[in-house]
């Protein structure tokens, strides 16, 4: 039957779904989570395997993109070192709201193994981090796992842009 | 089999106690006992003060004056055939003599021999560059600068190479404390944030392993999650993903097992 000749009050109802602004809107949130490209050290190895074919990160909508201004959420996969802190700090804040930060493995959480110098001691010293992966490195389920957890994380926020700041800082 | 040793506590004591701890010598022999070395010794003495010679692991080692670096560099260059420079650095004897030791290693891949030429210069003197007879001197002279300190006199570039530009200590100085000084442990938050923010931000945690479980602001355990900075009990109840049959995130759907196929064959 043509579409102009469906009597929608009679046959089957009218065509609607009903739901919350917060829920439609954090359903495309998450379900099309762009992360930056941005593997520091060994783990960003575990970090490109997540996103080959074997693992495809492309099934949760998790695209790579090579800019902060395309990117949702940042995947700190690596050694931060103290020379680079300045530069995580300024992707972060080119990066456009609303925006993620997973820490991924033991170096990006807690300095790691290098207990020296010239590592950042976590990276949540520079910016604030929604989710810490353990692991050295952290094997492509974890990532998986953690993108899982951070959808659940973002279907549970509420949409409005006025958020609280996550941090004073 | 290897005998078992008890491990305990292994990682707990550093391997050694004295930072300036210095490995045993291995027996030296005299430069006559190798006739190409005595040959490239005697040639040497000709134009330049040698002050101490000796072969060590079948490598001639050579004390010259820190004044002579580049012409002594030249002539093994250029007429004894070590047209190789693997590599250049710096060991710092400061808190024994109140100097460095400079070394030059170099290679003749015609005699294949290998030479280490070595000169001692005090904390403040500079030294020439030899990055116009060997490019690979460049970066390893800079570095030298980076994680000694030690200046070196008509270098194209001399800034620091691995540590960022405004680092304040050389790293690699026996009194140099492995996890920073104070400058550089408050070094990301400084120059991100400025001094005033170091009470909010607090200092490095330096243990890697601590974790606190019924801590929700920072852990959480997986399968186990709870909101965060909620109460954590020790009976926290599974908190599975939500799937769209049992009224969660709509197309997040649960593996039907029936409808599956199990690929049985590695090679498809
Ligand atoms: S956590 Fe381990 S694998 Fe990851 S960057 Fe650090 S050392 Fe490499």
């Amino acid at each position: 039957m043509a579409q102009h000749k469906v009597n929608f009050t009679q046959d089957g109802g009218l065509p609607v779904a009903l739901t919350t602004i917060d829920k439609v809107v954090n359903w495309g949130r998450s379900n099309s989570l762009w992360a930056l490209t941005y593997g520091l050290a060994c783990c960003g190895i575990e970090m490109m395997a997540s996103g080959a074919s074997r693992y495809d990160f492309d099934r949760f909508g998790t695209i790579f993109r090579a800019s902060p201004r395309q990117a949702d959420v940042m995947i700190v996969a690596g050694t931060l070192t103290k020379k680079h802190a300045e530069f995580i700090k300024r992707l972060y804040d080119q990066m456009t709201e609303p925006r993620w930060v997973i820490s991924m493995g033991s170096c990006a959480n807690t300095g790691g193994m290098f207990n020296t110098y010239a590592t950042v001691q976590g990276c949540d010293r520079v910016i604030p981090v929604d989710l810490y992966l353990p692991g050295c490195a952290p094997r492509p389920e974890t990532l998986q796992y953690g993108v899982m957890l951070l959808q659940k994380k973002i279907r549970s926020q509420k949409a409005s842009r006025a958020k609280k700041p996550k941090r004073l800082m | 089999m290897r005998a078992y040793k008890p491990k305990d506590d292994v990682q707990k004591k550093p391997y050694y106690t004295d930072r300036f701890w210095v490995a045993p010598q291995v027996p030296k022999q005299p430069v006559e006992s190798d006739e190409i070395f005595a040959a490239d010794l005697a040639a040497l003495q000709e134009k330049f003060e040698v002050l101490d010679a000796y072969i060590q692991v079948e490598q001639m080692v050579v004390y010259i004056n820190p004044e002579d670096n580049f012409e002594v560099l030249k002539f093994f260059k250029e007429e004894l055939t070590y047209d190789q420079l693997s590599e250049l650095s710096a060991i710092d004897w400061l808190a024994q003599k109140g100097e460095f030791e400079i070394f030059y290693q170099m290679l003749s891949m015609n005699k294949r021999k290998r030479v280490r030429i070595k000169m001692f210069i005090k904390e403040d003197q500079a030294i020439e560059s030899v990055e116009k007879l060997f490019r690979s001197a460049d970066w390893s002279e800079r570095e030298m600068y980076d994680m000694f300190g030690v200046k070196v006199n008509n270098h194209p570039f001399m800034k620091r190479i691995l540590m960022p530009y405004d680092w304040q200590g050389f790293p690699l100085r026996k009194t140099y404390p492995l996890q920073g000084d104070e400058f550089a442990q408050w070094y990301e938050v400084d120059k991100i944030y400025g001094k005033e923010a170091r009470d909010i931000i607090g200092p490095e945690l330096r243990d890697t392993a601590r974790i606190d479980r019924y801590d929700s602001e920072r852990f959480a355990r997986l399968g186990h999650e709870v909101p965060k900075g909620a109460p954590v009990t020790d009976d926290d109840p599974i908190n599975p993903q939500e799937y769209q049959e049992d009224e969660g995130v709509f197309m997040i759907k649960k593996l039907k097992k029936e409808s599956s196929v199990i690929v049985d064959d590695p090679q498809r």
